[in-house]
């Protein structure tokens, strides 16, 4: 098996400011998205993470990647 | 002086200043407006009969300096629903008629003579009736002018375009902002009656009212405090909204596969990067306009936006999340200039961005346009339905009457009424709030999505039942209140976060009135609201059968989920046992 997963990262809102829109990159297996957000400086940002989905589910931080995942990261949002 | 109700009686063109009734004084906004269609208009009256009457009502704290305090609710029998209707709306309305001192202003009866159209203006004590054979067969812009020239630029407007007139059931009542922008009772058909009553336009005179007043301004002014810091801070009414309006929610429904598309066939749009608050908000920057505008002054979350073609000439306002999905997602345009296009032209016009938009999807299904053809869409509404020709007004009858028309099975309804734009079967909680409230499928009634998919007040998982009819009837009930005090639904995000925020709203009604209300109070109100509104629909007609979601999605996958509407009967109908 190899080592490395591909992973699709998607940001929105000011989670975009100075960052990207949507970016493929390679990890080590066993990255978690508590890795990926530290790595981005949303750990950091002034607005702290409000949802995080994993394939279009909710997941929480401790997810552990799996090759071919697309992770969405949004500060919180709202409407109506 | 005490507030009082406004009578007018269309019948013989009187008017009547009444006192409140003491059942009636703790009440406001949709509290006010149930209460009262359901003491005075006979659930299975014709909704465009002699016997429908509209009643109009400032929230308990609209008129005074609480932050977000100018809804307006308007209630009467729907002619889309058949059931009861409370629709409310921004603008200026509301702080206007509470300073005048108009608890409420109801409608009744219908002109003897039908030849032309009317113009209501209330003023201090006063209500006069006149003919305005000169505005039939003009849009909303025109009249606002008139009454811009007539009165003042204060004066607050309320009016029908052409659709209206013809009593459509798409046609909405709009309302004036603050900037001389349009704000709509949007949904259920409500321009319609306002049409068959012959009335072309309410206006409120702005000249002549006092401040209201406070049983204790103290404590008023520091419950407000906290009230404005909560909204202030919260990063959704603080930072999210007035950044990048409503439509920033086009991304993350679209992520979750609940952003219902081409006629809700899939929960994910391939257009939504092109018309997402994102994009909206870029956009703006490059071209000039604004990414904030209250609705109503006392407004601090500034959720609107003014949106500026490429040369910089204003296009459109009041450019929300609703209006961008169902023409941009539902029906396929990936221009969001084409887009907002289309929004003037039905601000102009006073029709339900949801029912037409959906209808308009529906209408690919039926073979009258298709899928994108925004410049088809523009045409049918300012050519054939604005004109009245016989495919504008099938189209101007709703989603659900294009439907029976043409034949068709998969009919996006719920009580006869558009769903709006948040898939039922992917949002799980949203859909019980449709397929319950008594106005048929409206997202501002309990707005699940906020926990299905927002994280706000928690986490429900979307693709479940589990939980999902306690949370659908929890925040409809929370909804009713909230309604019933002239505050702008969003306050919801930082009341279900933030623990300060309720408290300091109850504190506020206790300050205004001198009153004792707990938060059991507030919530009792409330369930009461909901159990008056869902009794009339009883006595319409309407029955549990009727709280259900449209068949197909039952047996229809939705995509990228592949879920379908599960729950039964038994499950949906727990939601009334309260």
């Amino acid at each position: 098996m190899s080592k490395s997963i591909n992973i699709t990262l998607k940001l929105f809102a000011q989670y975009r400011d100075d960052r990207f829109k949507v970016e493929q990159r390679v990890y080590e297996r066993g990255t978690t998205a508590q890795d990926i957000l530290d790595e981005l400086g949303i750990s950091e940002h002034r607005l702290p993470l409000g949802v995080l989905m994993v394939n279009s589910r909710h997941e929480k931080e401790e997810y552990v990647l799996q090759d071919g995942d697309i992770v969405a990261l949004f500060p919180k949002v709202g409407g109506g | 002086m005490a507030d009082k109700i406004y009578r007018v009686n269309m019948n013989d063109m009187s008017f009547k200043i009444e006192d409140v009734p003491a059942d009636w004084m703790g009440l406001g906004g949709r509290g006010l407006t149930s209460t009262i269609v359901a003491a005075e208009v006979d659930p299975e009256c014709h909704p465009l009969g002699p016997n429908n009457k509209m009643v109009f009502a400032p929230g308990l704290l609209s008129g005074t300096s609480a932050a977000n305090s100018g809804r307006n609710s308007l209630g009467a029998k729907s002619p889309l629903t058949g059931g009861i209707k409370e629709s409310n709306v921004g603008g200026t309305i509301a702080g206007i008629m509470a300073k005048l001192g108009v608890k409420a202003l109801i409608i009744e009866g219908i002109p003897e003579d039908d030849s032309t159209f009317y113009h209501v203006h209330v003023s201090k004590e006063k209500v006069e009736i006149t003919a305005v054979p000169e505005l039939v067969g003009k849009d909303n812009y025109f009249v606002l002018d008139a009454m811009e020239e007539k009165y003042n630029k204060k004066v607050a407007v309320m009016t029908i375009g052409r659709p209206g007139e013809m009593k459509m059931l798409v046609s909405n009542i709009s309302v004036r902002d603050p900037k001389g922008k349009l704000r709509s009772h949007g949904r259920g058909g409500l321009g319609a009656v306002m049409g068959s009553k012959k009335i072309k336009c309410i206006t409120v005179d702005a000249e002549n009212y006092k401040e209201v007043t406070y049983a204790d301004s103290d404590k008023f002014k520091a419950a407000s405090k906290v009230f404005t810091k909560a909204l202030q801070e919260n990063p959704i009414s603080g930072e999210g909204l007035p950044a990048f309006g409503t439509n920033v929610l086009v991304n993350i429904i679209n992520e979750a596969g609940g952003l219902p598309t081409r006629n809700f066939r899939t929960g994910s749009s391939e257009n939504a990067e092109a018309i997402c608050g994102e994009t909206m908000a870029e956009n703006i920057k490059e071209r000039g306009g604004s990414t904030t505008h209250g609705c109503h002054a006392g407004c601090v979350i500034q959720c609107s936006q003014t949106y500026n073609d490429k040369e910089g000439n204003y296009l459109s306002s009041g450019f929300e999340y609703e209006m961008i999905w169902a023409f941009g997602a539902n029906l396929g345009i990936n221009d969001l200039d084409l887009i907002a296009e289309i929004d003037a032209l039905m601000d102009d016009l006073g029709l339900d961005a949801i029912e037409m938009g959906v209808c308009l999807g529906l209408a690919v299904d039926a073979g009258i346009l298709e899928y994108g053809d925004g410049k088809e869409a523009f045409r049918l509404i300012k050519d054939e339905l604005a004109n009245g020709t016989p495919i504008g007004r099938i189209l101007g009858s709703g989603t659900g009457n294009l439907g029976k028309i043409y034949g068709l099975v998969r009919v996006p309804v719920v009580k006869n009424q558009a769903i709006p734009a948040y898939e039922p079967r992917a949002i799980k909680g949203q859909g019980v709030t449709y397929v319950t409230t008594p106005m048929g499928a409206d997202h501002t009634a309990g707005y699940a999505v906020a926990t299905n998919i927002l994280n706000s007040g928690g986490y429900v998982d979307p693709l479940k039942k589990d939980g999902q009819v306690e949370l659908a009837r929890n925040l409809q009930i929370a909804s009713a209140a909230v309604d019933s005090t002239g505050m702008c639904i969003f306050v919801a995000f930082p009341a279900l976060d933030d623990p300060a925020c309720l408290p300091a709203l109850i504190d506020m009604l206790n300050a205004r009135f001198g009153i004792n209300l707990s938060g059991d109070d507030v919530t009792n109100l409330g369930k009461n609201i909901l159990k008056i509104e869902h009794e009339f629909n009883l006595k319409a007609g309407l029955s549990s059968a009727d709280d259900r979601i449209p068949e197909f999605m039952k047996y229809e996958k939705l995509p990228p989920h592949d879920v379908v509407w599960d729950f039964t009967n038994e499950e949906i109908d727990e939601f009334w046992n309260f």
